[in-house]
């Protein structure tokens, strides 16, 4: 059946027939997309676990964006200072993995739970402003990496090294429609890769393991958790370290996966965008997944439009629209949710609040 | 130096003396300070065995700090371009040390700063061979308003739906650089220029008042100063603000209006930080590139940290974080270490502040006034947590 006289009809429409073609246009380019699509979904994927995990628990953590920048740096720099010692290792066939990526790998995750270790300490232990607290970790994240980035960049130093996309058989991507799905899914490296492993883990951990129970009923009513007996201090700890595991992860991403350098302030606000697609998709991994692919479609217009620019009406009046409004979209989207047009969503209840043990009398 | 045991707070004050009491609100910020500056010592320590090939100094954090006071300090030019650095950090401290009051964080200084410099540019470069009395109140009038209109957004969002302003004015930073890069390379450039640049604000320049550098903004930024501290405890406005910032039920049972209280500050907040924007576009650039940016956004955060929100404390807090900003190049030159050695040590003051209790208990001071960072507990980040 040809379609082509009916969505021509539709185009044809003043005004209204715009959108049809904006909608045409997009499903043209976007399943060509996927992988780039997915780059973009990874750190904001990623880092909504992170903020799932912790306010699940009643931990706001706006120190994310922070994190993540951390992380960024130190798995570059890890990678840059290690590189040397081990020659030039031999990547393997799957992922490009060598041996100095992995340990940079880990000292990125392990810099991302000191940091969150130190952001549990000054919101749970001292009971800090939590939304300060945090702030004043993003802003020393971007003051030392951009201060440290500085100096190592007198030396110029080589890259750090970056890990390989694998590419997944012909067969399975040229699949009518899941095809497309498959490559976003699959023709990534092996962080991005993982993501959809951990959100469906995290989605299975946090509402059937016991210890998913915990942190909800910690996060929803600490003081009637502590009298069933659950260390409310301790599991909030625990939440908002292992969520610096993600942020970790997102940032290792960003810094030796997505590219293989490192640049200031490079998270570009990635943290924040990560907590309102964690509030987007309900404080839940798998809701959260499918906000950031939302904004990931987004983060990703603007170069879309200037690799395959619209033809006819459409083309002509995004000719005359500046490139900065693609760029600032992803932004505005998220104030946007976060104002709640997409509907009213409820954090959990104890969220943001700090806890005190009751005085034994 | 600590309280006595358990006296009722009021007549601890009347009876403790003027020097206890200095003790009491100075010693944990100039502890901070002190901190920080070891920390950094230990830092510019530690970055010399980063960069290879150079000799290693035990004394480079000497060489490194004196060049920074001599950088700030050394010469009445000097002194005089520090007091220029420190004027647009007042504006911005003073506008996130009133949302603090208000219990309001406005981390969007930043976007407003960029949004006030450009309201002031536009206006500015229009009125550019009016006669200048007129052409500098109506470019500093955009500058406020467009400053104002980017802080209101976010206050208006969080009073209607409850979205957080920390996210919501961070993400409006973004969109200001955008809104700049779109405008500098768009309408406001200069046809036929190379780079994207717009026209001189001419006419509408702050007219110069003290040395070769010193323009009236200088002057402004003390006058606004009093003005707050004015506003804040002398208005029944800045009572009400207080009390919203205090405890938001009890204000609303006392028949205040807490969601009008909140667009009204982050509006006022705004248009204090494109004060700041619209006193470095006149008094210091005279026009815009597309990069004018600057890193007073995050300075402000720490002026107002330091001051603990207090507006006149933000004037010796404005000028701390202003001579490490005009002394950082003599100390990339002199010792060469990055300027951006200012933004660490920022942070690490940044960082002692926060964890004050932990400074305060060293010290066996009491908590004379709780400070902001041990405030009341803060809403989750979602919408529906209207107030």
């Amino acid at each position: 059946m040809d379609l082509t006289p009916i969505i021509n009809g539709l185009y044809g429409i003043p005004v209204v027939g715009l959108v049809f073609q904006l909608a045409g246009y997009l499903v043209s380019v976007i399943p060509q997309n996927g992988p780039n699509i997915m780059q973009q979904a990874t750190p904001l994927a990623l880092g909504a676990i992170c903020g799932v995990l912790c306010e699940r628990s009643g931990v706001v953590n706006i120190a994310i964006e922070g994190t993540m920048l951390a992380a960024a740096f130190t798995a570059w720099v890890v990678g840059v200072a290690i590189q040397p010692m081990f020659g030039t290792p031999n990547p393997s066939d799957i992922f490009g993995i060598t041996l100095p990526l992995l340990i940079a790998l880990a000292a990125a995750v392990l810099v991302a739970m000191a940091i969150s270790a130190l952001h549990a300490w000054l919101s749970i232990s001292l009971r800090a402003d939590q939304i300060i607290s945090g702030t004043i970790i993003n802003i020393a994240a971007a003051g030392l990496t951009g201060y440290l980035n500085q100096l190592i960049s007198q030396n110029s130093p080589a890259g750090a090294g970056e890990f390989a996309r694998f590419v997944p058989p012909a067969a399975l991507t040229n699949l009518p429609v899941i095809g497309w799905v498959l490559a976003l899914l699959l023709n990534q490296g092996p962080i991005s890769i993982s993501v959809i492993v951990l959100v469906v883990g995290t989605q299975v951990w946090l509402f059937r393991s016991r210890w998913g129970l915990r942190t909800r009923a910690v996060g929803e009513h600490p003081r009637a958790a502590e009298t069933v007996g659950i260390d409310v201090i301790r599991t909030r700890y625990r939440n908002v370290i292992l969520g610096g595991v993600f942020a970790g992860l997102a940032g290792a991403f960003l810094s030796i996966e997505a590219t293989n350098s490192f640049q200031q302030n490079m998270t570009a606000g990635r943290g924040f965008i990560a907590l309102a697609a964690m509030i987007m998709g309900r404080w839940t991994p798998i809701g959260s997944f499918g906000a950031a692919l939302l904004f990931a479609t987004f983060l990703q217009i603007g170069t879309l439009i200037n690799i395959a620019p619209p033809s006819g009406q459409l083309g002509s009046i995004m000719a005359g629209v500046p490139p900065q409004l693609f760029d600032a979209l992803p932004y505005i989207l998220t104030i946007v949710i976060l104002a709640g047009v997409v509907g009213r969503s409820t954090p959990p209840a104890a969220d943001g609040q700090p806890y005190e043990r009751e005085a034994a009398t | 130096m600590s309280a006595p045991p358990s006296p009722a707070p009021a007549q601890a004050r009347s009876r403790r003396s003027l020097g206890a009491r200095a003790w009491a609100v100075l010693a944990v910020p100039a502890l901070v300070v002190i901190l920080s500056l070891l920390l950094g010592a230990v830092v510019i320590l530690g970055s010399e065995l980063i960069v290879t090939g150079r000799k290693f100094d035990p004394w480079l954090w000497f060489t490194a700090y004196a060049a920074l006071v001599q950088g700030a300090y050394g010469s009445t030019d000097a002194v005089i371009q520090t007091l220029v650095y420190s004027t647009p950090l007042v504006f911005g401290g003073l506008a996130v040390a009133f949302g603090f009051k208000a219990g309001l964080f406005n981390i969007g200084a930043q976007g407003q700063f960029l949004v006030g410099a450009l309201g002031a540019v536009i206006v500015g470069v229009a009125l550019a061979d009016a006669p200048a009395p007129i052409a500098i109140v109506a470019a500093t009038i955009a500058g406020i308003v467009a400053g104002g209109i980017w802080g209101f957004v976010p206050g208006f969002l969080k009073a209607v739906s409850g979205a957080h302003e920390v996210v919501s004015t961070i993400m409006l930073n973004y969109v200001a650089v955008q809104l700049l890069a779109a405008l500098v390379s768009g309408p406001l450039k200069v046809p036929k220029s190379p780079s994207p640049v717009t026209y001189d604000v001419g006419n509408a320049a702050f007219p110069i008042v003290i040395g070769a550098t010193g323009h009236i903004g200088i002057i402004l930024a003390i006058v606004a100063a009093g003005f707050v501290w004015w506003l804040l405890f002398r208005t029944t406005w800045g009572f009400e603000i207080r009390s919203v910032g205090a405890n938001p039920d009890a204000a609303r049972y006392a028949g205040m209006r807490p969601k009008l209280l909140i667009v009204a500050t982050m509006t006022f907040s705004g248009a204090l930080a494109g004060l700041a924007g619209t006193s470095v576009l006149l008094g210091v650039s005279h026009s815009m590139t597309s990069s004018f940016g600057t890193t007073v956004g995050f300075d402000s955060i720490a002026v107002a940290l330091l001051a603990r929100s207090n507006p006149l404390g933000v004037l010796p807090a404005a000028v701390l974080f202003g001579s490490m900003r005009a002394g950082a190049g003599l100390m990339q030159i002199n010792a060469g270490i990055p300027v951006e050695l200012v933004d660490v040590l920022q942070a690490t003051i940044l960082l002692f502040l926060v964890a004050s209790p932990v400074l305060r208990r060293l010290l066996r001071l009491r908590n004379v006034e709780a400070g902001i960072t041990t405030a009341a507990p803060s809403p989750g980040l979602g919408a529906g947590t209207a107030p």
